[in-house]
């Protein structure tokens, strides 16, 4: 079995598993209790805490543990939007393309009188800090653009933007979920106010993640409780959890020259084969993209037969089409970058782990071409691209 | 669980009756590139009765198996069974579809429909 699924989930690594397990054994007692045997739970949540804050180049107490990349997502637009109303700033910037987290927060946001303006992401899924710039008015209150994107995997020109958001004084956010881990992110280099990371896209466990905070931002709790978190996220923390995330998030960045390298080499090979396929066409940028990432639209196929015929060959995938979304309307990430709705339907994404081998890529590049091939065989679209009663558009 | 019965998976993986019938003089299409399935029925009817049919579908899973299943329904019976045939039907044979898959039943039963109006106006 292929598992080229890594930006759906990744399988825990086994440091990340050893420790959340020798937590939960040793470490059972709850961080605000007084007593040593609570204490000894708190030691090791801010080990973990100092852990994750040194790899982004951030203080320990600007990070927030969460239950995930979602609950930072809404976490940290939450904060900007209460944050700009006292000022009277009710204007905030992103992408067409960004995660449901970040969108659909921003519809609640528009229906509670803010205003949102979303960036074209252009063909090749990137936006230019240029007009990043150019959308920014007097009342903005916030800038969030996502780090990479999690279907086409292209990385955005976050350090510039964050730099144009500090000379005009606008809080930036970032939506790390899909880049941390796999490429290098610094949040001061970076030029990042806040930002969101999710454990289970790097080999940590699901159900936990983070908000990075920059100090002096003052934060808008989503749930009350007691004083955990410094007050910023009621409920007992879920240490083993954030204890298994540091070791994971510590890892990856240990290795992750290493196995960037290894992957984008992979990457690049499965790109190349699978550009051979006749009207295909790879989705986003060539190389300003996640090491892991390959995401492709074959004309005249749909993309949920196309996964269920490589998972009978052990080739495990994801799609943008409707019927994988369960709605619809396929992808709004691959309309986004202009794919049409007949073309957006017939779309995989490969996202590679770092275990890939040279013979799972050439497996790989030659059963999705078979795969493409038969669902053509009997496809009345091919039929009419072929006959020429239909233009091809790839 | 899996996504699809049995069933399904089987008339996914092994479609019966792919194809196209050259000299078929019923022919119906329906579905479109936008929604993400299309579905084309090719048969050939005589005496009242459907000698062949045969089928092409771009379309996901469970469209594919709804396209071949409602090609076993049919062949061989008269126009006026075929007629009869509903989408409930298709997707019972199927042993179900997933709630939001019941549309690819529909589908296969409009396809049947519009090839056997055309057969019609074509008498």
């Amino acid at each position: 079995m292929i598992y080229a699924d890594n930006a759906a989930t990744t399988k825990m690594s086994e440091t990340a598993i050893d420790t959340m397990v020798k937590v939960m054994k040793e470490t059972p007692g709850n961080p605000s209790s007084l007593y040593e045997f609570g204490q000894k739970a708190k030691e090791v949540l801010e080990e973990a805490r100092r852990t994750v804050a040194a790899v982004i180049n951030a203080a320990p107490e600007e990070i927030i543990f969460t239950s995930g990349g979602s609950e930072a997502d809404n976490q940290a637009l939450r904060t900007a939007a209460k944050a700009g109303a006292r000022k009277g700033k009710k204007h905030i910037i992103s992408t067409a393309f960004e995660h449901h987290a970040i969108l659909h927060t921003l519809n609640r946001l528009k229906e509670e009188g803010y205003d949102v303006t979303l960036l074209d992401v252009h063909e090749n899924g990137i936006i230019t800090p240029e007009e990043v710039e150019a959308a920014i008015r007097e009342d903005t209150c916030l800038v969030t653009v996502m780090t990479a994107n999690n279907e086409i995997g292209t990385i955005q020109p976050i350090r510039e933007i964050g730099e144009i958001c500090r000379k005009k004084g606008v809080t930036f956010h970032t939506d790390a979920v899909q880049a941390i881990g796999h490429i290098k992110i610094d949040v001061q280099q970076d030029n990042i106010d806040m930002l969101s990371a999710s454990a289970h896209k790097f080999h940590g466990p699901k159900g936990v993640g983070f908000l990075y905070v920059k100090k002096g931002i003052p934060v808008t709790n989503l749930i009350e409780g007691g004083a955990q978190e410094k007050g910023r996220r009621g409920g007992t923390e879920n240490v083993s959890g954030i204890a298994a995330t540091a070791a994971a998030l510590k890892e990856a960045y240990d290795n992750l020259e290493k196995n960037a390298e290894h992957i984008s080499k992979r990457r690049d090979k499965l790109i190349e084969g699978l550009k051979k396929i006749p009207h295909s066409a790879l989705n986003g940028d060539g190389t300003r993209r996640l090491p892991s990432n390959v995401n492709f639209c074959f004309e005249g196929i749909e993309g949920e037969s196309l996964l269920l015929l490589l998972d009978d060959r052990g080739i495990l995938a994801s799609s943008g089409s409707a019927c994988t979304s369960g709605s619809l309307d396929p992808s709004h990430v691959l309309l986004a970058i202009g794919r049409v709705h007949d073309v957006a339907h017939g779309s995989l994404r490969l996202s590679l782990g770092e275990d890939i081998t040279d013979e799972e890529v050439e497996y790989m590049i030659k059963n999705v071409t078979e795969v493409v091939e038969y669902l053509r065989s009997f496809s009345p679209i091919w039929r009419d691209l072929t006959s020429g009663k239909k233009q091809f558009i790839l | 669980m899996a996504l699809y019965s049995e069933k399904v998976m089987d008339h996914f993986r092994n479609p019966r009756n792919v194809g196209v019938i050259e000299d078929a003089n019923a022919i119906g299409e329906v579905g479109n590139a936008k929604c993400g399935d299309i579905m084309k029925m090719y048969m050939k009817i005589e005496d009242e009765i459907i000698k062949d049919v045969k089928f092409e579908t771009f379309g996901c899973g469970s469209a594919i198996a709804s396209s071949s299943m409602a090609t076993e329904l049919i062949k061989g019976k008269p126009v006026s069974e075929a007629m009869e045939l509903t989408n409930k039907a298709v997707a019972e044979a199927l042993d179900g579809l997933p709630d939001y898959k019941m549309h690819c039943s529909v589908l296969a039963e409009e396809a049947i429909k519009s090839a056997l109006d055309d057969y019609r106006s074509r008498q």
